[in-house]
C-alpha cells in the first residue's frame, strides 16, 4: 500500500496518442445504451433487450419502466 | 500505454460487473421478486393492458430465470463499457490531474465516478422496483436520469479545473471545488421536475431495501473497480520494462 501514497513517476501520455483511441468511446456508449435503455428502437429487437436485461436496469437504478 | 489501459478498463469492468452482479443476486432480486409478486397480484388486468412494454413473472416473454441470468449479462456489459470509457479517461488524466501514482489515481477517480455518475442522480430519481413508476413518463424519466449524470459529470470537471487555478492553500482550494460541484448540482436536483409514482399501498420498507440494494450494487461496482483496476496499474507501473 506504501506506493498509493509514495508519488511514483507517472508520464502524461500525450493528447495526440490518445485522441485515435477516442472512436472507441461512442461503441462503448452504444452498448451502455443497448443493456441500459433500449426497448427496441435502436436494436430492432423489440422488448427482447428489455426482457432480458429487466433485472440489471432496475439494480443498476436505471429507470425501467 | 493507452491499449493496455483500455484492455485492462474492459477486463476490470467485465469482473468488476460480474462481482456487483453476484451482490444484487444476493441482496437484490430477493426484493424484485416481491416487487413482481404485488404487482402480479394488486393488477394482473392492468399486467395485461401493458402487455408489450410491462412484462414479468408469468407474463414475461423470457420468465423469470432467464431476466436472472440476464442480470449477470446486463452489469458485465455494463461493466466492460464504463470500464472502457473510465481506462480512456484515466489516461487523459494520468499525470496531469489527481493522484501521481496510478493506484491513487484509478481510486481517487472511481470514488468520483461513483459520486458523479451513481449518487447524483441516485439522490434526484432513486432506482425503482417493478410496480413503481408509470411506464407512461418511462422516456421523461430515462431523459431526465440521463440529464442527471451529465449534470454531474459536467459540475464534477468544472470542480476540479477550479481547484486547479485556486492556490491560495487546502482550504481555499476545498471550498471552490466543493462550490463549484454543489451549485449547479443543487439547482438541478431543485429545479427539474421529481416523479411521484410509488402506487398506493406498496411498502415502504420494501421500496427502501430495493434502493439501498441498487445502491449498494453500484458502490460494490465502482469500489471492485478501483481497487481492481489501481492494482493491477500499480504492478504494471512496478514492473521495470513496461514503459510503452
Amino acid at each position: 500500500m506504501s506506493d498509493l501514497t509514495t508519488p511514483s513517476s507517472v508520464s502524461s501520455i500525450p493528447f495526440p496518442r490518445l485522441r485515435p483511441w477516442l472512436a472507441v468511446v461512442p461503441l462503448l456508449l452504444i452498448v451502455g445504451y443497448l443493456v441500459l435503455m433500449d426497448n427496441g428502437a435502436l436494436s430492432q429487437a423489440g422488448p427482447f433487450l428489455h426482457e432480458l436485461m429487466h433485472d440489471g436496469r432496475h439494480l443498476l437504478g436505471v429507470p425501467c419502466h | 500505454m493507452v491499449r493496455t489501459l483500455l484492455v485492462r478498463g474492459l477486463l476490470v469492468g467485465l469482473l468488476a460487473g460480474f462481482v456487483a452482479g453476484g451482490f444484487a443476486f444476493v441482496f437484490g432480486e430477493p426484493h424484485l421478486d416481491a416487487a413482481i409478486a404485488l404487482e402480479e397480484g394488486a393488477a394482473p388486468a392492468a399486467a395485461h393492458a401493458h402487455d408489450h412494454d410491462h412484462d414479468h413473472g408469468d407474463e414475461a416473454a423470457l420468465g423469470r430465470p432467464v431476466q436472472k441470468a440476464g442480470l449477470f449479462l446486463a452489469t458485465g456489459l455494463y461493466g466492460v463499457a464504463v470500464g472502457g470509457v473510465f481506462a480512456l479517461v484515466f489516461a487523459g488524466l494520468r499525470g496531469r490531474v489527481g493522484p501521481r501514482s496510478d493506484g491513487g489515481l484509478a481510486l481517487a477517480a472511481a470514488g468520483t465516478a461513483f459520486g458523479a455518475v451513481i449518487l447524483v442522480p441516485f439522490l434526484k430519481y432513486p432506482a425503482n422496483p417493478p410496480a413503481v413508476g408509470d411506464p407512461a413518463t418511462i422516456n421523461q424519466r430515462t431523459l431526465l436520469y440521463v440529464v442527471m449524470i451529465l449534470v454531474g459529470l459536467a459540475a464534477t470537471a468544472a470542480a476540479v479545473a477550479t481547484a486547479r487555478r485556486v492556490t491560495t492553500g487546502p482550504w481555499a482550494r476545498g471550498t471552490w471545488a466543493a462550490g463549484v460541484f454543489l451549485v449547479p448540482v443543487v439547482a438541478a436536483w431543485w429545479l427539474l421536475p421529481g416523479f411521484d409514482e410509488v402506487p398506493e399501498g406498496f411498502p415502504a420498507t420494501l421500496l427502501w431495501e430495493f434502493r439501498l440494494s441498487s445502491l449498494g450494487t453500484q458502490l460494490v461496482f465502482w469500489a471492485a473497480f478501483g481497487v481492481l483496476f489501481g492494482r493491477l496499474s500499480d504492478r504494471a507501473a512496478r514492473r521495470p520494462a513496461v514503459a510503452g
